[in-house]
């Protein structure tokens, strides 16, 4: 299969590449399954403010599943929780070009943002 | 042209030029090229000044010339395998072979039995054409191989039934390169007067074959596996005792009324030529292959958490099939673009599911989607390897580093006690 020049880009050099130690103000999420050839591991540090300040990822899956954990990191930093969560699979897909057999890596990006704000949300409550 | 365009395409030149850059071709499974000498003689048979006759032609030099050549092509592919040449049966490629097999016996013997045995890890060939005999009323049965590939030939025997009229096995898996036991096989299908054949396109130049004495009624052969052209196979069909299909192709009643269509001259002399060389430098040529091989695996079988696919032992000497755990394999392709591979990854199909002969193994889906095919061949050296080692032990890392099921193995966390959501 042929990729874009995004998805080789981010693939050779993937950004925000990495793990935060759990604390209070970092939000896992993981979601995938191996049995499905991938698995996506992101993880925010938030401020006081809400903001996330830093994110790092960790992708088990295709050339286009790590491409897309590998934007989403750099889509998320600066964003607020709120905003975090207004990224949509279809700007992932579009951004890097995707071809329709690899839109469910993007689907895959979105639930990974929208699983770690839910779990550091869940941690503030506690 | 603007000085802003020429630099542009200046630009856009170089990284053509790099993209360019011939990879290590390590899949000499999917195919070969053709040998310089296979080239030399189909070119005998193309142009204006050489024997471009239609074999068939009986009534000028053109056609004598054309035939004589198709029929020492035909002794060519015999000799290697043991066969008379009034045996073999000239096709399109190996697809068609097995088609021609499958269905012609099949539907030959529909009064005698409906039933068929293969088993799950054949090529598609055979289980797609055994399928469309389903959708005609056949009744098939798909056996489950041992975990290292080959037949339990117990579970063998255990699924052939009194209207079993076909058993189609095929010599050599063409992902993970395992030898079947096609002589045991053969035995016990004679000992029930039921017709055996076999899917050879792996095997041949290979494995030695020798038909003479191996209990197998019809064999599927490729040119194109072993340097010889694409395009053009064959299918060994036994004279005695005589084996009797039903034609699928209907015409001009070539090859015996078993495959019309005008002969391909220039391909079948390519075969024949390609068959004669595998006849002669078989040998020599497994040797240093089976020697490139090992050397493939030692350079990484000390890497953490690698797994060989199929059986070592009865394997051809070409073919190296491992998974590299918690590493995706297209990922792993992509980390890879200078080797020319390939992986039982679903994501390098379209199907999205992992290679369906690693799942008939037992081989779990991390394990499947983990997996590449390397293949060797005649015009592999030995400088190719060393490069390809040193490749693979950068990429893994690379990948294992980006893996979040590495981090998991190491901390020790079994991956099977997570409620992973499957998608």
């Amino acid at each position: 299969m042929a990729y874009g020049e995004k998805v080789l880009d981010h693939y050779e050099n993937p950004r925000n590449v990495g793990s935060f130690e759990n604390a209070n103000n970092v939000g896992t999420g993981m979601v995938g399954a191996p049995a499905c050839g991938d698995v996506m591991k992101l993880q925010i540090k938030v401020n006081d403010n809400g903001v996330i300040e830093d994110a790092v990822f960790k992708t088990y899956g295709c050339g286009s599943a790590i491409a897309s954990s590998s934007l989403l990191t750099e889509w998320v930093k600066g964003k607020t929780l709120a905003e975090a969560r207004q990224i949509k699979n279809t700007q992932i897909a579009e951004e890097l070009a995707l071809p329709p057999v690899k839109i469910h890596c993007s689907v895959l990006a979105e639930d990974a943002i929208n699983a770690a704000i839910a779990d550091y949300q869940k941690k503030q409550t506690i | 042209m603007s000085e802003q365009t020429a630099n542009k395409s200046a630009a856009s030149n170089s990284a053509a030029a790099k993209a360019k850059q011939k990879p290590i071709y390590l899949d000499y499974s999917a195919t070969t090229p053709i040998d310089e000498r296979v080239v030399t003689e189909m070119l005998k048979y193309m142009g204006p000044d050489s024997h471009f006759g239609n074999p068939a032609s009986r009534s000028h030099s053109f056609g004598w010339d054309a035939e004589a050549a198709v029929e020492e092509a035909r002794k060519q592919v015999a000799d290697l395998v043991g066969a008379n040449p009034k045996e073999i049966v000239f096709t399109s490629g190996a697809t068609e072979s097995d088609n021609l097999a499958i269905k012609g016996v099949a539907h030959f013997n529909q009064k005698r039995g409906k039933h068929i045995v293969t088993c799950k890890t054949e090529h598609k060939a055979v289980l797609d054409s055994c399928r469309q005999l389903e959708r005609e009323g056949y009744e098939v049965t798909y056996l489950d191989p041992m975990p290292n590939g080959l037949i339990d030939l117990k579970v063998f025997e255990d699924a052939l039934r009194d209207d079993t009229t076909l058993v189609s096995i095929m010599h050599v898996n063409n992902e993970i390169g395992v030898i079947q036991d096609i002589a045991a096989i053969g035995r016990i299908c004679r000992d029930r007067k039921i017709i055996f054949h076999v899917d050879a396109a792996q095997s041949a130049g290979k494995v030695d074959i020798n038909l003479d004495v191996l209990p197998v009624d019809l064999m599927s052969f490729s040119a194109h596996k072993i340097y010889g052209p694409k395009g053009i196979g064959a299918l060994y069909v036994q004279r005695k005792p005589r084996v009797r299909l039903e034609a699928q192709m209907h015409g001009g009643g070539h090859e015996r009324g078993m495959r019309s269509g005008t002969l391909a001259t220039h391909q079948i002399v390519g075969m024949g030529e390609a068959f004669r060389i595998a006849k002669q430098e078989m040998t020599a040529e497994n040797e240093r292959l089976l020697k490139l091989r090992n050397k493939l695996y030692d350079g990484v079988k000390d890497i953490e958490e690698v797994y060989v696919n199929g059986d070592m032992e009865h394997r051809i000497a070409g073919n190296l099939n491992i998974s590299f755990n918690y590493v995706e394999g297209e990922s792993l392709l992509m980390a890879l673009n200078n080797l020319a591979i390939s992986s039982g990854s679903a994501c390098t199909s379209a199907s999205l599911e992992p290679s369906y002969v690693l799942r008939a193994l037992g081989r779990n889906d991390e394990l499947a989607h983990s997996s590449i095919r390397f293949t060797i061949g005649r015009y592999t050296t030995e400088e190719e390897i060393d490069r390809a080692i040193e490749n693979i032990r950068v990429a893994v890392e690379k990948l294992r580093n980006l893996s979040p099921l590495w981090d998991m193995y190491k901390e020790g966390i079994d991956l099977n006690s997570i409620e992973w959501a499957a998608h």
